[in-house]
């Protein structure tokens, strides 16, 4: 099995004539991902690949004849707040969003208008997920040959605030004959639409994963609150976390932001060491390199 | 962004908050005439977006408008933690019977914003809600919904706060919290929020963190109202020449995209690295292994060759630089191959040899094979996905210390 997706999810691609998800909808699609449409207003008529585009997520909607599952969505950042709650407003459950350089309102409105209606926002500033073998969702891994070649099915559920390192881990885990279940690209800005503790239930009732690998960094509070998932919810799998950006501890760098939105130490709680004491007082392995979580999660298997 | 008082506090005001008239004065003539306007004993407060003024002997009072001047003229020249003042405000000194805080900040667990009053203000707020937590009040609002006056109300009450004073404090936390929303503040507060002798209820003093991302959709506040220039960005620290390059770089082309700091990197080791994370793990690797970085890069977005080029060049041109690493995780969307032309002819045009000034070249992924054939090509050894990221900045590290 696998989390959130499987071979039978349907999903369109909102912002489909861009340069970059055309590409995306070509890489879905040949890793088998059933595409069923495409929106972009104005661009109705048109095909990407073979993908009938639209106006409204409405017409894409009524053109599959029955609900369709989720939404890749790029489209610009002024734009994108409408175009995910046109797609929940259209009975759509599982959103990608891939925009970078959201304002923190919008994203906060749009997810807690997913929370009222029962839906799932993965991202934003994110790759996707992917179901290996299954189910490729967004831009996750790259072409499909080079996405199969980096993630074989398995074991482990990935969870990474970066995209290019769920693809570096997964690849680490499949190299070493793990695998992955599902590696979700949560999305690497200080608020987002699914955190690791609100992902953890969905590979808690996998019956594939047996293991989950966290990428975390600096900034925020969610590794504080997924060691307080684990401390309450005495889940049956082991977790193997990786904590990038240590140099931001020094005192020079406090307030500097690195790499994603997300990524800026605010208060006493968001340094990369004081995450590592959290996750370790939950009892979850931190690891000090990417190349040692394959053995970390073998013994936690195991142990 | 971050803002300077007389800028917060004309924003609480835009919003319907009461302020005392203040005035904003660059010249001690400036003073004089502001302090001669609100006739009466004055409080000369120095302009600069860091904390500890007070202390620093930023904030001076003033009996007469002559008092107010020769004050101002002192806090004009005082720098403060390495700023020099904007200018100095001069404000009419209230008579204060009671000092509150209101604020909101983002809550993000919540994923909402977080109102927070207590009846103890002028003081951190921090400070408040670790030595006597039952004097803070705390609600969230929501994102969609309109803020009601009574969701204000509750937090002010939970502090203990009744009669007058929450009547008269409950509109006040009420518009600071629609401020926040509709202007995407990170940070707005109201520290003190004063309740004065006669009653009446102002905002003191005011600070305010607004988006970075919405700078652009908030420019009517911003360059209107405020009068803050485009290029007044409010950085907190000073863009170097390398960074500065680097942006222009970016800024060049549409594809891609690359970044660079060097702010408090100065090591012999320069960085070619990518993308978010992988930067972030791969400058871990160098400087756990005894490397020292020069710098901090990304690559991302798959840039053109001139785009990877000139931050290569970049880099290298840095004082101390002794050899360029460049290592990315696995790429899906920036070609390697074109990673590598980039790097290489940065190396060429400067008239270095790449096989000695590259360290190592670790990027699996995207048109690989084409890049290993180029780099075979010029000497420079290729690295796939079986060296990891740790064992390449060890590697690197090596090489760079000989």
């Amino acid at each position: 099995m696998s989390v959130l997706i499987d071979a039978d999810t349907t999903f369109i691609v909102q912002g489909i004539t861009g340069r970059e998800a055309v590409n995306l909808t070509r890489e879905c699609l040949d890793y088998g991902s059933k595409v069923v449409g495409g929106v972009t207003p104005g661009r109705k008529g048109r095909e990407v690949h073979g993908v009938p585009v639209f106006d409204t997520v409405e017409q894409a909607v009524e053109n599959h004849g029955g609900p369709i599952d989720g939404s890749v969505v790029t489209v610009p950042p002024g734009f994108t707040k409408d175009a995910v709650i046109e797609a929940l407003a259209n009975g759509i459950r599982l959103v990608v969003v891939v925009t970078e350089r959201i304002p923190r309102g919008d994203v906060a409105e749009m997810v807690e208008y997913a929370d009222r209606v029962g839906a799932r926002i993965i991202g934003p500033n994110c790759l996707g997920l992917i179901a290996p073998g299954l189910c490729k969702m967004g831009g996750i891994g790259g072409p499909a040959a080079d996405a199969a070649k980096a993630y074989e099915p398995g074991v482990v559920g990935v969870m990474s605030r970066s995209g290019g390192m769920t693809t570096e881990i997964s690849s680490t885990l499949t190299a070493a004959g793990l695998g992955v279940s599902t590696a979700i690209s949560i999305g690497g800005d200080a608020i987002i639409g699914s955190t690791y503790a609100e992902l953890m239930p969905f590979f808690e009732a996998d019956q594939e994963t047996q293991a989950i690998v966290i990428y975390s960094e600096p900034g925020g509070r969610m590794e504080a609150q997924l060691a307080e998932w684990v401390a309450a919810n005495n889940s049956r799998l082991p977790i193997v976390a990786f904590m990038a950006g240590k140099f931001m501890d020094d005192e020079e760098m406090k307030g500097m932001s690195f790499g994603h939105a997300g990524t800026i130490v605010e208060g006493k709680e968001d340094s990369a060491t004081e995450k590592i004491a959290r996750l370790q007082e939950a009892g979850i392995t931190v690891v000090e390199r990417i190349d040692e979580i394959p053995d970390a999660v073998k013994e936690g298997i195991d142990g | 962004m971050r803002f300077y008082e007389y800028e917060a506090r004309k924003i609480v005001e835009l919003a319907g908050i009461p302020v005392t008239e203040y005035g904003f004065c660059r010249t001690p003539e400036e003073a004089r005439a502001a302090a001669e306007k609100i006739d009466g004993p004055t409080v000369v407060k120095s302009q600069v977006l860091t904390g500890g003024r007070m202390k620093a002997g930023g904030v001076q009072f003033a009996d007469t408008p002559d008092e107010a001047a020769a004050h101002a003229e002192t806090i004009l020249d005082l720098e403060i933690n390495g700023h020099m003042p904007r200018g100095v405000l001069v404000d009419p000194k209230a008579e204060v019977k009671q000092e509150y805080y209101a604020g909101v900040v983002w809550d993000g667990t919540a994923k909402k914003p977080l109102m927070l009053f207590s009846d103890m203000g002028g003081i951190d707020i921090e400070q408040v809600a670790e030595e006597h937590p039952d004097h803070v009040g705390r609600g969230h609002i929501s994102n969609l919904d309109p803020v009601f006056d009574f969701q204000a109300k509750q937090v002010i009450a939970r502090t203990g706060v009744t009669g007058s004073q929450l009547t008269r404090a409950t509109p006040i936390l009420a518009r600071l919290a629609e401020l926040f929303r509709e202007k995407d503040m990170l940070l707005a507060e109201i520290n003190p929020l004063a309740e004065l002798t006669d009653g009446r209820f102002v905002a003191l003093d005011a600070h305010m963190e607004m988006e970075g991302e919405a700078v652009g959709r908030q420019a009517e506040l911003l360059r209107e109202e405020l009068g803050i220039a485009e290029d007044d960005t409010r950085e907190s620290y000073e863009p170097s020449d390398f960074e500065r390059r680097v942006k222009e770089i970016d800024a060049s082309d549409h594809r891609g995209v690359i970044q660079g700091k060097d702010h408090n990197f100065d090591g012999n080791l320069g960085l070619v690295i990518g993308a978010g994370g992988g930067s972030l793990t791969l400058t871990d690797a160098v400087r756990s292994q005894g490397g020292k970085p020069a710098n901090y890069s990304e690559i991302g977005g798959n840039p053109s060759v001139a785009k990877a080029c000139g931050l290569a060049r970049e880099v290298l041109q840095k004082d101390g630089v002794e050899k360029i690493a460049v290592m990315m995780s696995i790429v899906s969307n920036t070609r390697v191959d074109i990673v590598a032309r980039g790097v290489i002819k940065a190396c060429l045009e400067l008239g270095l040899d790449p096989s000695e000034t590259i360290a190592v070249f670790r990027i699996p992924g995207a048109w690989e094979e084409e890049g290993a054939k180029i780099l075979d090509y010029y000497g420079v050894e290729y690295y796939d996905r079986s060296v990891s990221l740790w064992d390449a900045a060890g590697r690197a590290v090596e090489k760079v210390q000989g």
